[in-house]
């Protein structure tokens, strides 16, 4: 396991508040926390010298996965905050107050995957349209693409003979409408 | 005093991205800025999931149409990662190449627009004149002048053949003159440095906080670059330097990318003399499960990838951010307090896209109404320039710079 002097600092500030660190590789490591110390971790990452690339939101079975990806530039390495937040109804402590790095990621994750973020500077729309229904999540594993895909229409480029325009007259390969 | 605001965008056809800012105006002076995006909505990320592992690269290259190679580089650097892939080394060159080679056309077209802002219609001919080789370059190597999906999982699709060294070596020497004619014109310019210095100052403490990335980041005196920063491809393999400015303005975003398409010139270079004959691409027969983190340094700045694998045949989860997400929200930093007319100069300095500018409108909240749109603002920052050239009674050496240019 190679030295990071952040992942060090991050564990002697939080320690018992991690999960088991997993490193993927040199340049990756994820770091487990519970929803409630996230700001607290993050916040010293980011105090270390780290970056907030973005933060990603991912659906699963048992909740809304949240990944906070700390850039650490002068150790060539990610070090990311990982944590769950639970559904029906998931909540997550914003970290936009202290760092504007966060706002745009946390009202994405917010229209998207439906994860209401508390004490957030400014929790309007960003990536919906205002006329988008409440309470539905595009990227939510449940979200029903049906009324928003469009049937397959094969082109009617040869019509039936005896039917139709005559060949070669400008008709051809038309679509009604 | 009477707030005027003035409302950007969102919309037109030649827009990267829609945005829309809502500007609002004391006199002359910017007072607050609002952003709002998601206009483009496309839902990428989502159609991503329903794309197996080798298809995904031909739909994010279609997330940008200048930066195009930008993201599928650093979805397979994702992938690569969540797989643990060791690609061959001709194909880290090809991958680099393709990258450096976009980022000086794409800094060229900066220039070019940028130039065209400031009412320096030469800059903006001769700029896009110097792309145009670039392009014909892309189009020798892939096939296309855009859209040159070279990026594979576990290497590139398409060899860079030998007798093309020759091209690509002339072209790049043909791009670097130019750049350093006008690196020597924007340098000496009174009234380009009236323009751009002092303007829009993003400072290091305001860079670091919005977490921007790219020439934004590096024109405010941080030395951040994916590239040295996570080096993947090519780029531990050459020789190159980070290029950074110390004074957070609109010139030193410029300064910072007339630079960097010179050192770009100089990464393909020895990319092209290093290439040794040899395979381009290993064979990635199934992608575990996983998860996998990817970026790389686009023209704007740090592209990033995230995806998830449960061992299927395609990702069930991809995140995907652009620079210009992160570099956007600087504007409540750099246009609060400035001048109207230099509004256009500030949001085109951090390179989103131009073309919103041209869809501004005054609205004027009160009785007397002013209507002014994009062309107007563009016309208001153009007569600024023209003002400080005429006050300054001698042709600046920036309008001298076609005639030399047509003397080479």
């Amino acid at each position: 396991m190679p030295a990071s002097a952040a992942l060090d600092s991050l564990t002697q500030a939080c320690g018992e508040k991690l999960g088991a660190v997993r490193w993927k590789n040199d340049r990756r490591v994820y770091v487990p926390v519970a929803p409630a110390h996230v700001r607290e971790a993050v916040g010293h990452l980011v105090g270390r010298g780290g970056r907030l690339a973005t933060i990603a939101g991912v659906d699963t079975r048992n909740g809304v996965e949240l990944l906070y990806f700390v850039m650490f530039p002068q150790e060539q390495r990610i070090i990311t905050v990982r944590t769950m937040v639970q559904k029906p109804l998931p909540q997550m402590a914003s970290l936009a107050g202290d760092l504007p790095a966060a706002n745009w990621a946390e009202r994405e994750i917010q229209d998207l995957l439906g994860v209401t973020f508390t004490d957030h500077p400014d929790p309007r729309r960003l990536i919906m349209a205002d006329a988008w229904p409440e309470g539905t999540y595009p990227y939510r594993r449940d979200f029903d693409m049906g009324p928003y895909l469009r049937p397959y229409e094969p082109k009617a480029d040869r019509p039936p003979a005896g039917q139709g325009p005559k060949a070669g007259s400008d008709q051809e390969g038309g679509r009604s409408v | 005093m009477k707030t005027v605001v003035v409302p950007l965008g969102p919309f037109h056809p030649l827009l990267e991205e829609a945005e829309y800012f809502k500007l609002q105006v004391e006199d002359e002076t910017v007072v607050d800025i609002d952003m709002r995006i998601g206009y483009m909505h496309r839902g990428i990320e989502k159609l991503s999931e329903s794309k197996t592992w080798d298809q995904v690269p031909f739909l994010v290259e279609r997330i940008c149409g200048i930066c195009s190679t930008s993201h599928p580089f650093a979805y397979v650097n994702a992938v690569e990662d969540l797989a643990g892939v060791e690609i061959p080394e001709r194909a880290k060159y090809i991958r680099s190449i393709i990258q450096e080679l976009e980022r000086i056309h794409s800094h060229l077209l900066w220039v070019g627009l940028a130039g065209h802002f400031m009412g320096y219609d030469t800059v903006f001919m001769w700029g896009w004149r110097y792309r145009e080789p670039v392009l014909d370059l892309f189009e020798l190597i892939s096939g296309n002048r855009n859209h040159y999906a070279m990026m594979k999982v576990g290497g590139v699709r398409r060899d860079i053949r030998e007798q093309d060294y020759a091209q690509i070596l002339s072209t790049l020497d043909e791009v670097r003159a130019g750049t350093e004619l006008f690196l020597g014109a924007v340098m000496d310019d009174p009234v380009l440095h009236a323009r751009t210095k002092g303007v829009g100052v993003l400072t290091e403490e305001d860079a670091r906080a919005y977490g921007t990335v790219g020439p934004t980041v590096r024109g405010s005196n941080i030395a951040d670059d994916i590239r040295r920063d996570d080096p993947h491809a090519a780029y531990d393999l050459v020789d190159w330097n980070v290029c950074t400015w110390e004074t957070g303005d609109v010139f030193a975003k410029a300064a910072v990318r007339l630079l960097e398409i010179i050192e770009s010139a100089r990464i393909v270079e020895q990319c092209v003399k290093a290439m040794r004959p040899g395979p381009i691409e290993t064979d990635v027969q199934n992608i575990p499960r996983g998860e996998g983190v990817g970026h790389t340094e686009a023209p704007r700045g740090e592209v990033f990838h995230y995806v998830r694998s449960d061992g299927a045949n395609r990702p069930v989860r991809h995140k995907v951010r652009a620079p210009s997400l992160v570099n956007i929200p600087s504007y409540k930093a750099t246009c609060v307090g400035e001048h109207i007319a230099d509004a256009a100069l500030i949001t085109a300095a951090v390179d989103p896209c131009y073309c919103c500018t041209e869809r501004m409108a005054v609205i004027e909240r009160g009785t007397d109404k002013t209507i002014l749109d994009g062309r107007d603002l563009i016309q208001l920052s153009r007569k600024k320039t023209h003002d400080i050239r005429d006050g300054l009674g001698k042709i600046p050496p920036i309008e001298r710079l076609g005639e030399e240019l047509r003397h080479r």
